[in-house]
């Protein structure tokens, strides 16, 4: 794991020190992806806690009587889309053309902006039913583990705009690479996490 | 507190300033009233110092908005240190009131203030003063010891220290604006629901955590990439100081548990503040699923606490003994064993809450197996100083303090282990005396001993050691005396967190506990007293070496204290105990060939974005919607405001480093080195 | 100081520096970002879409006679989706910064499971023996 443990010692040089300036490898993406790993165990208690009380309807709507299977498909699949997109602009990226980077980075933020328009669109409707996230333990964890996802997706488009700037003002350096290369990491995440969503929640919800 | 004959509010004013309001401020509490006056006093005195002194664009640019891994080490432990007073202040409070509350005598503090004394006590002692002393040790060392000149992320790093600092903040506004807490330390629903705990008190709880939490996790990862990626050439895995390797469990630990706090608090925030119904009693709710997830958290949470300070012990043993530390292999394993299994014992924190027997088995065997890889180290640190030459400088005497404490409360704890024991021990004073039994023995005299270890590297000088020895003597005798009465009264079947008792006959034991607090509280004057003697005296006490016990570890390498760069060239390694081993190795220090050395540069931004922060908390502690609003829009805008700023790093001039390395050269060859 | 080094001073080395001119083909100089390829992406791509359409359709179709067979396959599917986005869309392997990306990813999904599995045994257990009701009147309780 670590490179460090051999010493060839180089002929002439010292024993004991390096002359030379030593740039370690930035940890950015390291460093990146144990936080990953932190919000991976955030979400594993929510789906925990959906586990443990999603099945306490408290005498009110169950997923059955909620959940429209289609319009998640399509979601799920506003998410997929996405993630191809943002996997075009990191291609795009390794070739150095920053205008067609920013391009297919565009279309994702278009793919993320519709799918949160569907979620919040099904969060509307559920709370206008009388199915808000008050109505029971069942919907609080509903809304949470759903609402937290959401919620992610939406800092990813901040940065996202963000990164678009800085393209703009800087083009692909060593910085900006490392940053689209991190919020590359974010959002393929986000997308495994819905894999969970939709299996946990709405399908098995529907199959309860 | 709202007197029940509040007048009605207008509407206005509950949008301008939600549920604050005048009569949040504690007026009619005298003990609160005498507090404010006392923490003003000595606010202002501090204040008016460092303006007489013209210290403050000093404080400011070379502390504050510093990145410097050693500043924000030494700014952690001074965090520790003010809100030990506090805390301990809450302890002798709580002895006091349970010395003379029998029969009719109802005592000084009413129950609901004396349910947040133990309440804010536990807070403050787990969150504000063991983890920013850890926090603070890992910090300062962990670079040093693996040759690094910082750790990974230094601008995070301070911007980990503020958000900690912040929440602290949280915590003692609530003493003189509002109330804190009194549900217990780990409020659990239903009362710190909504139901249960209407006002603020828990709602400063879960934002002082959060906002903490979140300065803990960056940190957690932040160490974590540093060791992983930042060792000198040649300190492979199983080169690493012990030290260096309990921190990295410790970070792991931090990154794999602290995310689950956040959830939870997450959870009983929404309960509180928008009505969910993840722990009500109704509607579906299940308050048991918070205990089980905060302990899922809170088992870690104490090895986080105790594995950076079983590193202290290993390195102090090894290098007071003059020997290697014994079993380095088994040392690492142990660690890490300690490591994954923590995540499998929580549940023996509420074996009483009715799992049932196949459950709370499991549960209690891998409790007892966890005890092992602890008694393996002790064992090694025993046969480290078998035949060793020993020193018994201060560090060494916290130490052994330490082996007979913590030993004694760690079997404690396999008693506890045992479900059908705990069922009587459960919650009893017993469970009292065992935890502070290990923290103390463990924690509290880990860092007394990482202090009298590390001073002389930071500041240049040693510590007193007269009033070393009265310190530790006070804590050792003090605790001895507070807490032993403590596991009496705990298997007589005494409850924690009772005010007023009705049976005298418990009077004796509870007046001895509360001699032993006030000797522990003359442990801790005689710390500060240390302090300001040390000071007084640095000039005989002074470390001129860098080496002031023959170390073992690259910390020692560097002058006391390190310049700002740490290494003038980073080492090159080849064996555990590097220094010692350069040492042996007839290792000649270097007076030429210098090179200019890249390093950040200082940022006020870690300050501002955690002053922001405190502010978003406070107005969702009170309901000021639209502050909380623009507070975390700004926020945000300020954290990207901050992502165009290029201008990080600088260069430290080759001449000025070489200016450095030669007065230190000419310094050692003054006194002979 | 040397004049690299004032330019470096005014602006963080670390960020700027790096080859802005274009090249024709990839860089390869190693900055710790996995390589991507379009095939990859196609690949990861068509298998999720597959393995998302498979569970919906199982689902919204009522295909399989049984609902806990239907619960296997669609959680089986899941995890194998899962996968394919760690593989193909995370780029994960032994040597993601030297073998740390893969242990920190082991480590988690360890206590995920532990997390998950373990507050389901318990509240399980807890809930038989301290709220004794049907699963039924568990939905119908108000």
């Amino acid at each position: 794991m670590s490179a460090h443990h051999s010493t060839m010692v180089a002929e002439g040089a010292d024993r004991w020190l390096v002359r030379e300036e030593l740039h370690a490898q930035p940890g950015t993406m390291l460093g990146f992806w144990l936080y990953l790993m932190s919000d991976c165990l955030i979400f594993a208690c929510l789906f925990a806690m959906y586990g443990v009380v999603g099945g306490n309807y408290a005498a009110g709507p169950s997923p059955k009587d909620l959940f429209e299977l289609p319009l998640v498909a399509v979601n799920t699949a506003m998410l997929l889309f996405s993630s191809i997109t943002y996997g075009f602009a990191m291609i795009e990226m390794q070739r150095r053309r920053v205008n067609a980077t920013i391009g297919w980075l565009a279309v994702t933020g278009l793919f993320g902006l519709a799918f949160l328009g569907i979620e919040l669109y099904e969060f509307h409707h559920l709370i206008h039913e009388g199915a808000g996230p008050q109505r029971s333990a069942f919907l609080s964890a509903f809304f949470t583990l759903v609402g937290t996802h959401g919620l992610h997706v939406s800092f990813g488009i901040v940065w996202l705009v963000t990164l678009i700037v800085q393209l703009k003002r800087w083009g692909l350096t060593d910085g900006t690479r490392r940053r689209l290369a991190c919020l590359s990491m974010f959002w393929h995440f986000l997308d495994l996490i819905w894999i969970g969503v939709f299996t946990y929640v709405y399908l098995m919800g529907v199959l309860r | 507190m709202t007197p029940a004959t509040a007048e009605p509010r207008s509407e206005l004013a509950t949008l301008l300033f939600g549920r604050l309001s005048l009569d949040s401020i504690p007026y009619h509490e005298p003990i609160i009233l005498v507090t404010f006056a006392v923490a003003a006093l000595a606010g202002i005195s501090v204040l008016t110092w460092i303006t007489r002194a013209r210290a403050w664009g000093w404080l400011w640019r070379d502390w504050f908005c510093s990145i410097d891994h050693k500043k924000i080490g030494v700014m952690y432990m001074i965090l520790g240190f003010v809100m030990l007073l506090r805390g301990f202040a809450d302890a002798i409070m709580m002895r006091a009131q349970q010395a003379m509350a029998f029969g009719d005598a109802a005592g000084y503090l009413p129950p609901h203030h004396y349910d947040q004394i133990f309440t804010a006590h536990g807070v403050i002692m787990i969150f504000f003063v063991a983890m920013p002393f850890v926090t603070g040790l890992m910090n300062y060392v962990v670079p040093l010891q693996i040759g690094a000149r910082d750790v990974a992320f230094p601008f995070l790093n301070n911007f980990s220290f503020w958000m900690t600092t912040a929440g602290a903040a949280l915590v003692m506004a609530s003493l003189f604006i509002g109330e804190f807490a009194t549900t217990g330390w780990l409020a659990f629903p239903p009362l710190s629901g909504a139901d249960y705990s209407p006002g603020v008190g828990v709602d400063y709880y879960i934002w002082a955590l959060q906002i903490a939490g979140v300065g803990t996790l960056l940190s957690g990862i932040n160490l974590l990439v540093t060791i992983v990626k930042m060792r000198a050439p040649g300190m492979g895995l199983m080169q690493m100081p012990v030290f260096t390797w309990t921190a990295l469990c410790t970070n792991v630990l931090i990154v794999a548990a602290f995310p689950v706090l956040t959830a939870v608090l997450l959870l009983l925030g929404l309960d509180r503040t928008i009505g969910t119904n993840f722990f009500t009693n109704d509607f579906g709710g299940n308050p048991m699923m918070y205990v089980n997830m905060i302990w899922i958290w809170g088992h870690p949470e104490v090895y986080i606490l105790i594995l950076p300070l079983f590193g202290v012990f290993s390195e102090v043993v090894s290098t007071f003994s003059g020997k290697r530390l014994f079993g380095y292999t088994s040392m690492v394993y142990a660690t890490v064993v300690i490591t994954i299994l923590s995540y499998l014992v929580w549940l023996h924190h509420f074996f009483t809450m009715g799992s049932g027997a196949s459950v709370n088995s499991f549960f209690g065997i891998t409790t007892m197996i966890i005890s092992i890889p602890t008694g393996a180290k002790l064992f090694n640190w025993l046969f480290t100083m078998y035949r060793g030459r020993i020193r018994f400088e201060l560090p060494m005497l916290w130490m052994m303090g330490f082996m007979f404490t913590f030993v004694v409360g760690g079997m404690t704890g396999v008693l506890l282990a045992v479900p059908p024991a705990d069922f009587v021990l459960h919650n009893s004073l017993f469970l009292i005396a065992h935890f502070h039994n290990v923290i103390i023995g463990g924690v509290v005299f880990g860092v007394f001993a990482a202090i009298s270890y590390w001073f002389p590297k930071v500041f240049g000088y040693k510590l007193d050691v007269f009033w070393g020895k009265v310190s530790f003597w006070c804590w050792q005798i003090g605790f001895l005396f507070a807490f032993m009465p403590l596991y009496i009264l705990g298997l007589m079947g005494v409850t924690r967190r009772v005010s007023h008792f009705e049976d005298m006959s418990l009077q004796p034991f509870f007046v001895v506990a509360a001699f032993g607090a006030v000797l522990i509280g003359c442990g801790i004057l005689a710390t500060l007293v240390q302090f300001y003697v040390s000071y007084q005296r640095r000039e005989q006490l002074r470390d001129v070496t860098g080496d002031p016990w023959d170390g073992r570890t690259l910390e020692w390498a560097t002058s006391s204290p390190p310049p700002d760069y740490n290494f003038a060239f980073t080492p090159r390694v080849h064996d555990i105990d590097a220094w010692w081993d350069m040492k042996r190795g007839g290792y000649v220090r270097p007076t030429s060939g210098f090179i200019a050395i890249h390093m950040p540069k200082g940022t006020a931004a870690g300050v501002i974005l955690a002053g922001i922060s405190a502010v978003v908390g406070f107005a969702l502690i009170w309901h000021i919607w639209w502050l909380a609003v623009t507070g975390f829009v700004s926020l945000v805008g300020f954290a990207i405001f901050h992502t165009f700023n290029l201008k990080r790093d600088f260069h430290i001039p080759a001449d000025e480093v070489t200016r450095v390395e030669d007065a230190r050269t000419r310094a050692l060859a003054a006194i002979g080195a | 100081m040397s004049a690299a080094d004032v330019n470096k001073a005014s602006a963080s080395a670390d960020f700027v520096h790096g080859h802005n001119e274009p090249h024709g083909h990839d860089d390869a100089h190693d900055d710790g970002i996995p390589h991507a390829s379009f095939k990859d992406y196609l690949i990861g791509f068509l298998l999720s879409v597959l393995l998302t359409a498979v569970p919906f359709w199982l689902v919204m179709g009522d295909v399989l006679p049984s609902k806990l067979v239907t619960t296997a396959v669609i959680v089986a599917f899941a995890v194998a989706q899962m996968l394919v986005h760690i593989v193909y869309f995370l780029h994960l392997d032994t040597r993601s910064q030297g073998g740390w990306n893969m242990l920190a990813a082991i480590f988690t999904v360890v206590l995920v499971v532990i997390t998950i599995a373990g507050s389901l045994w318990v509240m399980f257990h807890m809930n038989e023996n301290m709220m004794p009701m049907s699963p039924h009147e568990m939905r119908i309780a108000p």
